[in-house]
């Protein structure tokens, strides 16, 4: 674990008696684009402020690069920090304020010209070199303090919530902007993010964190797919979480519910609940006749439709349970009938549902 | 019911201009036209400029002598040098004081800034008189600052604090040291602390981000706070006449002599008029190159 790229060991920080950060390791590939997701007061934004060398740990180490850097002040750590609001320089123009840190680390002029206009040109911000900050759109200013910090050349770049300020049209377009500039250049990122939508598409691997500890850690498929518990099943994307009973026969373990899941078990597990995403679940019109495999299937009443375009959200209720189907609306229009109140049979693959 | 919105909002809007004519104004111009009289005994001390003789003839008495004579004599320039200097090294100290206040003040919690802000005002809940008086009790021979040296051993005779030009300085700073605050925690306080960590980040030590960020951004803040203190205190003439002694004479309290010691009002009126020139010709000087330099560089 030492020998990844950023380790971080056993670290805990309070706040006054609130425990902030709860023994939290961690380890980061080199060049990887690794998100920390949570709510808000998870720890992220503290997490990030102690690698960013802003606060001390109470406990525990952080490695960059295989050398300590826990005891480090925050000007001589080779890493940067992109921050939500910023934080440009007011009193410095659009220039002034990427070559700021080359100034800080007394380059030679020539090299702060060079490197400075060459990040400017990255970037696409030539042209605004000599406006005020104020003077130049949201947009432009998120690449001026990305500028700021990749014109230092860090072997680690932090982001803090770093599309938050954006509009979301440009939002989507920057994320991609994003992944392709970490891809060019290399460079470690690491994003902190409450939007899981966000963290989903930018990262090569996530982090999920509620209060100070991380609960999961892995590619966005994994954490979707197949989620540590319950919270973490709800907090991305939607979940139907349903309640099984485990019941025995002969030599078999099953494990079914009133919904009619019905898996066999092979080992002894002690799982009470199940997880169903609401895209793997295909509803059909009822019809009468048509008999209905008892395994894995039942019959609902559509008590909400959502009609967003691409695909369609219909809140389906069952006996005692209340779930989400999404289906997609890829000319198969015959969905597109159902109604409120439409009796219909929903069913999914035995592959669809995930013990937690 | 339009037109009376319109009368509101013409009183609301010229109410200060009113004021400032009524008492600014016409004040300065009654000054400077008894600074351009010639003087004489009786009430007022002084001759109208525009006299009907017995015969019918106009007689205009205007007289630049009081200029001419307060320029040849040493003495106004030296008081009106003593008084730049007391001003200068007081908003100085006012300044190195005030801003580390300011600074703490401006960052520290909500609540507690609240009260720390209440604190700075109380003063001015006492009579300016009176906090000034305070200070002659404190300082005087048998005062409490003496005494507790000599207990403590420093000192066996009691020292001579007060009426010098050092006494003043403390009055003065002591006085004026809110008006420096104020200003200053208002820029403050509005300060993005992330700006810090922000230099801290690329690479700038505490020292530098300090002159690089922070200074550069309270600048107006540093400037208003100065312009507060140093522009009164110019004119000071209360805090001199009790605290201060003979070493060092004022402007203020030269002032104060010639209308109410001397009764020469042209010369007072004179003195008073130069004394606003010097300062406000400066002043506007250095707004104009200053918002200049603002629209260029920020």
């Amino acid at each position: 674990m030492k020998d990844s790229f950023l380790y971080i060991e056993n670290v805990s920080k309070s706040f006054d008696d609130v425990k902030a950060l709860d023994n939290v390791s961690l380890a980061i590939n080199k060049s990887e684009l690794f998100s920390l997701l949570g709510s808000s007061g998870c720890g992220k934004s503290t997490l990030l402020r102690i690698i960013a060398g802003f606060e001390k740990p109470d406990s525990g180490k952080i490695f960059l690069d295989g050398e300590d850097i826990t005891d480090l002040p925050a000007y001589k750590r080779p890493l940067n920090i992109m921050f939500q609001s910023y934080a440009l320089f007011p009193h410095l123009n659009v220039s002034n304020n990427i070559a700021f840190g080359l100034k800080e680390d007394r380059l030679d002029k020539k090299e702060i010209e060079n490197r400075t206009s060459e990040i400017i040109n990255l970037l696409e911000l030539k042209g605004l070199e000599k406006r005020k900050i104020d003077e130049i759109s949201g947009g432009q200013q998120q690449r001026v303090a990305l500028a700021r910090c990749l014109v230092k050349k860090p072997k680690l770049l932090l982001l803090d919530e770093p599309l938050a300020a954006l509009d979301k049209k440009l939002r989507i377009q920057t994320q991609f902007e994003l992944v392709n500039l970490q891809y060019k250049l290399g460079i470690t990122f690491i994003i902190v993010t409450h939007d899981q939508e966000e963290a989903m598409s930018l990262s090569d691997r996530m982090a999920i964190m509620q209060e100070g500890s991380i609960l999961q850690i892995g590619n966005p498929v994994e954490v979707y797919e197949k989620p540590n518990n319950e919270y973490i099943a709800k907090f991305i994307g939607t979940a139907n979480i349903i309640n099984i009973q485990k019941h025995q026969t002969k030599n078999n373990f099953f494990l079914s519910s009133e919904l009619g899941i019905e898996i066999e078990s092979s080992e002894n597990k002690l799982s009470s609940k199940c997880l169903i995403r609401p895209e793997k679940i295909n509803i059909t019109k009822s019809t009468m006749d048509k008999k209905i495999n008892q395994e894995n299937s039942c019959k609902g009443i559509v008590k909400e439709v959502a009609y967003l375009g691409s695909y369609t959200k219909y809140l389906i209720q069952s006996k005692s349970y209340q779930f989400y189907v999404f289906q997609t609306n890829n000319f198969i229009s015959e969905n597109l009938n159902i109604k409120w109140d439409d009796v219909v049979d929903c069913s999914w693959n035995k592959e669809a549902i995930f013990l937690l | 019911m339009l037109s009376k919105l319109k009368n509101y909002k013409f009183w609301f809007v010229f109410t200060p201009y009113f004021w400032l004519v009524a008492f600014f104004f016409i004040p300065l111009a009654i000054i400077l036209k008894i600074s351009f009289s010639v003087s004489e005994w009786g009430m007022p001390p002084y001759k109208d400029i525009l006299e009907i003789n017995n015969s019918g003839d106009f007689i205009l008495n205007i007289t630049s002598g009081n200029y001419a004579f307060i320029f040849s004599d040493f003495f106004y320039l030296k008081s009106y040098l003593n008084s730049l200097s007391l001003a200068f090294t007081s908003t100085l100290i006012c300044l190195i004081i005030g801003y580390p206040i300011a600074f703490y003040v401006a960052k520290s919690k909500p609540k507690i800034r609240n009260l720390l802000l209440i604190l700075l005002i109380i003063p001015f809940w006492t009579s300016f008189l009176l906090r000034v008086y305070a200070w002659k009790v404190l300082l005087q021979g048998n005062g409490i600052l003496n005494l507790m040296l000599i207990k403590l051993g420093f000192i066996s005779e009691p020292l001579s604090l007060l009426y010098n030009h050092y006494a003043v300085i403390l009055g003065v700073v002591y006085t004026y040291l809110p008006f420096m605050i104020l200003p200053l925690y208002g820029y403050l306080v509005k300060f993005d602390l992330r700006l810090i960590d922000a230099a801290n980040d690329l690479g700038s030590r505490k020292i530098n981000t300090f002159f690089k960020v922070i200074l550069p951004l309270s600048l107006p803040g540093i400037i208003a706070g100065c312009m507060l203190v140093f522009i009164p205190v110019v004119g000071e003439f209360v805090i001199p006449e009790l605290l201060g002694g003979s070493d060092k004479l004022y402007f203020g309290k030269i002032i104060w002599d010639e209308f109410f010691v001397n009764r020469d009002w042209p010369v007072a009126s004179a003195l008073a008029m130069s004394g606003i020139l010097f300062l406000i010709v400066p002043i506007v000087i250095f707004q104009m190159s200053y918002s200049k330099y603002n629209f260029k560089n920020e």
